[in-house]
């Protein structure tokens, strides 16, 4: 098992921090994981990338072009990272920071409104849970309770009163995501 | 459970902090520069001088952070710095002296994109600056490159052993890549400091303050008379000798039945590895060497492996500088590529897959004529 995984958006929705969730999660698991961030001079609103791989055997490069999951949550990363999917790999988007939807019918797309239950949910600051509870039901690499764990061991414990609020944010993504039929 | 607990999801750089906190360093001299902050950071939350006692400073500048350490070693403590290439450019001066005067110290590297303040991304742009001496005079620095942050971890305490065993200073020589990634790393056991008693013990050269029956212990690296500084230099060349011939490290992957080596260090033979996964895909038996001791450099090492292969890539994110010593060691025998990008652009695997493909074209029509 091997899974090369690219998120990416804009700075500030918490891409580099549900890559690290992910990575850890799957480290409990028993797995090999790298986490690898374009880092730069990145600024909020500007773009935020990290490529997550996750295998049951070593990992030689950190670094690919090419992905089996990108989860795309703008414009920008939707244009670089679309070709990039491996076919038959899976693309999961959130349509709000959307205009020009993905094309390709040789992958499967699946959508989340994270941004809309983020608004419900009355925080913003849940949206990249909503986006990684909904990775976690289209392509379950981690269970959820390690997720939960993956928080609690990463999160200050002066945070931890909000793990509550971001497991509700977890289950909301798993229920909300909408795989889209391809044409 | 225990291992459980010992394992961790770690930047490199955050990496190097903690490894160097539990090896026992008495302290840290550093200035802030992308991309290896997260060191000087990840050390000023551990807040160490209230647990073990290590001394953790933010210079005012780089240059007093390497004469920090050049006065911290000169007393037989496990001192440190750490910087970018920009960052360890200034450095350079304070090495040599250390080189000089003996003093024991490690320094470690994040490369970033050159020259001048060039980049913040990843790059091996140092490998000159850090194996042909940085500074002035005739003088080696021990270079370690780790290609894992295992081995960001592991290489503190090595680098540290390696500059007391030959009271020479060592070099981590690292990259944005290994510096910023995460992977899982598992932090060497708590070792105490040392304490005053026995460093002078152990280190009977170190400045501990002259006791009665004892002469003074001076650092200096300076000596008007040339004929005293001839004798230190050889005294020096015959202590790198020595180096050479105990310290040399290296990695091999798939080399025994290889058609082909790639050879490449540090990240890029990271991605130098997953190219050689998918050339023997392909069915082209490639092997990979990592040299891990940049200086001193694996030469017999490669010539060996060079008889038997019917070319040599050599993968870098530079335009060339390892490759002088892969050719060094080849003495011609063997074909020898470079495949690079620079300043800041990091190579993927394909684009070394691809460079490997085309040497084995480029070989194979000049045995056709």
């Amino acid at each position: 098992m091997k899974k090369e995984i690219i998120i990416s958006g804009f700075g500030g929705q918490g891409v580099l921090s549900m890559g690290k969730i992910l990575a850890y999660s799957a480290l409990m698991e028993g797995r090999e994981v790298s986490w690898f961030p374009a880092y730069g001079p990145e600024q909020r609103g500007g773009t935020a990338n990290v490529s997550v791989i996750i295998s049951d055997q070593r990992i030689s490069s950190p670094i690919v072009s090419t992905f089996d999951t990108a989860i795309i949550l703008n414009q920008p990363s939707l244009q670089r990272f679309e070709p990039s999917i491996r076919p038959g790999g899976i693309l999961l988007y959130d349509p709000y920071g959307i205009s020009t939807p993905p094309l390709r019918n040789d992958i499967h797309i699946c959508r989340i409104n994270a941004m809309d239950v983020a608004a419900e949910m009355n925080n913003v600051k849940a949206f990249n849970m909503i986006v990684l509870g909904a990775l976690l039901k289209v392509m379950p690499i981690v269970t959820l309770e390690n997720v939960i764990t993956a928080l609690r061991k990463t999160l200050p414990e002066r945070h931890h009163h909000l793990i509550p609020l971001n497991e509700d944010a977890l289950r909301k993504g798993m229920e909300q995501v909408t795989p889209i039929l391809n044409p | 459970m225990q291992q459980q607990q010992d394992t961790m999801l770690l930047k490199g750089n955050e990496a190097i902090a903690l490894a160097a906190i539990r090896c026992g360093c008495d302290g840290f001299f550093g200035y802030p520069i992308t991309p290896q902050s997260e060191i000087l950071e990840t050390l000023c939350k551990e807040k160490p001088w209230e647990t073990t006692g290590m001394t953790v400073l933010q210079a005012e500048s780089e240059l007093a952070s390497i004469n920090m350490v050049y006065a911290g070693g000169a007393t037989g403590k496990r001192v440190m710095t750490s910087s970018s290439s920009p960052g360890v450019a200034l450095m350079q001066e304070g090495i040599t002296y250390m080189a000089g005067a003996e003093i024991p110290g490690v320094i470690v590297n994040v490369q970033r994109g050159g020259p001048g303040l060039g980049t913040i991304q990843p790059s091996q742009a140092d490998y000159f600056q850090s194996t042909r001496g940085g500074g002035n005079g005739d003088y080696e620095v021990i270079v370690l490159a780790p290609a894992s942050v295992q081995e960001m971890a592991d290489f503190i305490g090595l680098a540290f052993e390696l500059a007391f065993r030959y009271r020479n200073p060592a070099l981590i020589l690292s990259d944005g890549v290994i510096g910023q990634m995460m992977e899982k790393v598992v932090l060497p056991p708590q070792q105490p400091r040392l304490t005053e008693d026995e460093i002078a013990q152990r280190y009977p050269w170190a400045a501990t303050g002259r006791k009665a029956g004892r002469s003074s212990n001076i650092f200096t690296s300076l000596e008007l008379n040339p004929e005293v500084q001839e004798t230190h230099n050889l005294h020096l060349q015959e202590k790198y000798a020595r180096i050479r011939r105990n310290e040399v490290r290296y990695e091999e992957y798939m080399c025994e039945d290889a058609d082909y080596l790639v050879v490449a260090f540090g990240s890029a033979a990271r991605m130098a590895q997953k190219a050689i996964e998918e050339l023997r895909q392909k069915g082209i038996r490639a092997g990979l060497l990592r040299p891990i001791t940049l200086w001193p450099f694996p030469y017999e090492c490669i010539a060996r492996l060079a008889t038997g292969v019917k070319g040599i890539l050599c993968a870098e994110i530079n335009a060339g500088q390892m490759l002088q010593d892969i050719r060094l060691a080849v003495e011609g025998r063997t074909p020898v590529s470079h495949y690079g990008r620079l300043g800041g652009m990091v190579p993927t695997p394909e684009e070394i897959e691809e460079a490997l493909i085309k040497m084995t074209r480029t070989l194979n029509t000049n045995s056709h004529e």
